[in-house]
């Protein structure tokens, strides 16, 4: 027994000898996420934040891992450390505090969610991690960047992206392509709300004739009275601020009663392949939606290629999913280029650093990611980007053909 | 004295306040992740509490429990930025007892499956109208609450708030009311035919049971930042509440507290260990739970107490 112990002590000894020796050795760079695995939210959680983070990783451990200077200029895998943080924002708050305290995770992702990202930015501002949210659609990216300056924000707001859908009516109104009447509709939520906020004066700046602006409940099931009154009004554009259930309904609808405007935008899930696949390529020609991205692009189509095999076959959705991945690859640079585990060193890289992503060059401005995509287009197949019409890739919008 | 109390209730105050002392030692120990884990065991321990206040002596199921959370956390949206805290706090409580006296008037006559039938749509109704409210006056549903509360003093606030359940609870089952209660929950015909006015006592301790879990939501608020009708009016909270009352055993005034911490920390054990399997785990111990102990963590504690007691005589 004694002896067993002396054993033990002296191969403690050693190996705590071994340890300081080899202080600078590092096994592996810990990456803490926590996200919807149940509940409301994991669909969505299921489509843009777990895919992104199972291919991310997979990608850069094949290549050996992130190179690290501090580590002998030696490339070092990645280790993930996940959790399910129910669709609960307390959980969410205490899945990053385990991560920040007990798991002592290098760097944590973003959640998934505008609720759990707000939720847990001051748990990631309490312990100096960087937090590049990408799934939280909010206005007040600027502000939230000067609460917590730790805090990223990259997929735009409402005002954006309304404004945005706007200025491409407007200029195809300018090349005589469509009129002036204009039909809105939107969900009475979070996302619903802030886009046409945004939307309503656009449209009135611009001079559009909005014959119809109502709303609806969240879970509306029966959309086709919304659909029949707005055809007796025959716009040239209908524009639908939709969730996922809704965007389905509204095509299903308009295309049973042969409501065919010239422009025809749905929200949240219009860019999504579960869209095109339900309804097929040649039904959905010329739908707009909430979204974009540079497709034709090669890292684009490399990208969708790496996220399919990743995946399961899986495309990622034209939206969020692109942007989570450059969130992966930005922090995957910015500890490059630092060269060491340094949190602050990190955060300020990506403030200030430009970074080489799937979605092109990627340079924050306040933390904030400037004129992000807001409307794309299912043109042959592939949801083309059309609007913020200067950015590189953008596509020229085609006028609606009859449903088919 | 209102309450002269016997020896074995003035140890067991003392006992609870040296443990209420110990407890909010705390967050000086810890701030981060053990503190996060207090938080929400101290949540649940202070809405289980309020909710066996009603739920327990009158067989009540009450699935309200988001309806009174959510509103609590609403009126800290509303109120935060101008009013001081504490008036915020006694305007969150007035709301919850007020929704509960509104709605115990209305519905408190049914008894059974549909009063939880109707509890659990009074926390979607509630969400509705609070969505109809903010999308027609407000044109927003999200808000933002940016209020500077460190977890210590929400955890302490929690503390607090368990404390005034317990006390509430202790002194309720002493009252005339405690012994009403226990009469309707026994049989409500009886009740009525002795001469309670049943239908006064179960409103007045519903309101008092929705202002406690009201003050719950008012003090988790600042701990979300950011609030919609989907994240305040949260269904689970209701289904968990309940749940961990019952594993806990209803019945007794501690029967919620010994509820409520084996459940978290082994939901939260599950979920760290398994993030991919947590529901199916969970479910699987439920199971096992009501098998072999169908009374109650309470109800089996006071057993093995017997048990102990029984043989060292």
């Amino acid at each position: 027994m004694r002896k067993h112990l002396i054993g033990t002590l002296a191969v403690s000894a050693a190996l705590m000898a071994a340890g300081l020796v080899q202080a600078q050795e590092i096994k592996s760079i810990k990456i803490g996420t926590a996200a919807a695995k149940t509940g409301p939210g994991a669909g969505g959680a299921g489509v843009t934040h777990w895919p992104n983070v199972k291919l991310w990783v997979a990608q850069v451990n094949k290549g050996g891992g992130i190179l690290l200077k501090s580590a002998g200029n030696k490339r070092v895998p990645v280790e993930l450390i996940e959790y399910d943080d129910r669709s609960s924002n307390d959980d969410a708050v205490k899945a990053i505090e385990r991560l920040a305290t007990q798991d002592k995770a290098d760097f944590i992702i973003a959640p998934w969610g505008t609720g759990a990202n707000l939720a847990t930015a001051p748990v990631f501002a309490k312990y100096g991690y960087p937090q590049i949210a990408v799934t939280s659609v909010t206005d007040k990216g600027p502000e939230l960047a000067k609460r917590w300056p730790n805090s990223f924000w990259l997929l735009g707001g409402g005002q954006h992206m309304a404004g945005s859908l706007v200025e491409l009516l407007k200029k195809m109104n300018a090349e005589g392509k469509i009129g002036k009447k204009v039909a809105m509709v939107h969900v009475a939520d979070g996302y619903g709300l802030d886009m046409v906020a945004g939307a309503r004066p656009a449209l009135k700046a611009a001079g559009f004739d909005v014959v119809y602006d109502k709303s609806y409940p969240l879970g509306t099931q029966d959309l086709s009275p919304i659909v029949n009154e707005i055809k007796g009004l025959n716009p040239d554009a209908f524009i639908a601020f939709s969730y996922p259930p809704d965007t389905f309904g509204f095509t299903e609808q308009s295309k049973i009663a042969g409501f065919n405007p010239k422009v025809f935008y749905v929200g949240v899930g219009g860019a999504f392949p579960v869209y095109r696949n339900k309804f097929s390529a040649a039904t959905i020609e010329g739908v707009m939606g909430t979204g974009g991205w540079d497709v034709a692009s090669p890292k684009i189509q490399d990208y969708i290629k790496a996220h399919k095999e990743a995946n399961g076959g899986n495309e990622p959705d034209a939206w969020a999913s692109s942007v989570q991945y450059a969130a992966l690859e930005m922090l995957q640079q910015a500890i490059e280029r630092v060269g060491a585990l340094d949190r602050a060193a990190v955060t300020k890289e990506l403030g200030s650093g430009e970074f080489d992503t799937v979605i092109g060059k990627l340079k924050l401005k306040g933390n904030v990611r400037e004129n992000p995509w807001a409307v794309g287009q299912w043109q042959g197949g592939s949801f083309y980007g059309l609007s913020p019409t200067n950015l590189p890739g953008a596509h020229t919008p085609i006028l609606k053909p009859a449903w088919k | 004295m209102i309450f002269p109390m016997q020896r074995r209730e003035v140890i067991a105050v003392a006992a609870s306040m040296a443990a209420l002392a110990l407890l909010a030692g705390l967050p000086l120990a810890d701030d981060g992740f053990w503190l996060a884990l207090a938080i929400t065991i101290a949540s649940y321990v202070a809405m289980a509490t309020a909710w066996a206040l009603f739920s327990g002596p009158t067989n009540y199921v009450s699935l309200a429990t988001a309806a009174f959370f959510g509103s609590g956390a609403y009126v800290v949206s509303a109120l935060a930025e101008t009013a001081p805290w504490p008036v915020v706090l006694v305007a969150a409580a007035v709301v919850g007892a007020l929704l509960a006296l509104a709605t115990g008037l209305a519905t408190l006559r049914l008894s059974g499956m549909y009063f939880v039938i109707f509890s659990f749509g009074l926390a979607e109704l509630i969400r509705q109208l609070v969505t109809y409210y903010q999308t027609q006056f407000t044109g927003s549903v999200g808000r933002y609450i940016f209020v500077t509360i460190s977890a210590a003093e929400i955890y302490w606030q929690l503390l607090g708030l368990c404390a005034i359940g317990l006390f509430a609870g202790w002194a309720i089952n002493r009252s005339r009311l405690g012994f009403a209660l226990r009469v309707i929950g026994d049989d409500e015909t009886v009740a009525a035919h002795s001469g309670i006015d049943t239908a006064r006592a179960k409103v007045l301790l519903f309101s008092i049971s929705g202002a406690l879990i009201a003050l719950v939501g008012a003090v988790m608020a600042p701990r979300f930042t950011y609030i919609e009708p989907q994240i305040a009016y949260n269904p689970m909270v209701s289904f968990q509440v309940v749940i961990m009352a019952l594993l806990g055993g209803a019945k007794r005034l501690w029967g919620p507290l010994v509820g409520v911490i084996p459940f978290v920390l082994l939901y939260e054990w599950i979920a760290g260990r398994f993030p991919n399997h947590t529901h199916l785990l969970l479910g699987l111990v439920f199971l096992l739970v009501v098998y072999f102990v169908p009374q109650g963590v309470s109800g089996w504690l006071e057993k093995a107490w017997r048990k102990l007691q029984g043989k060292s005589a």
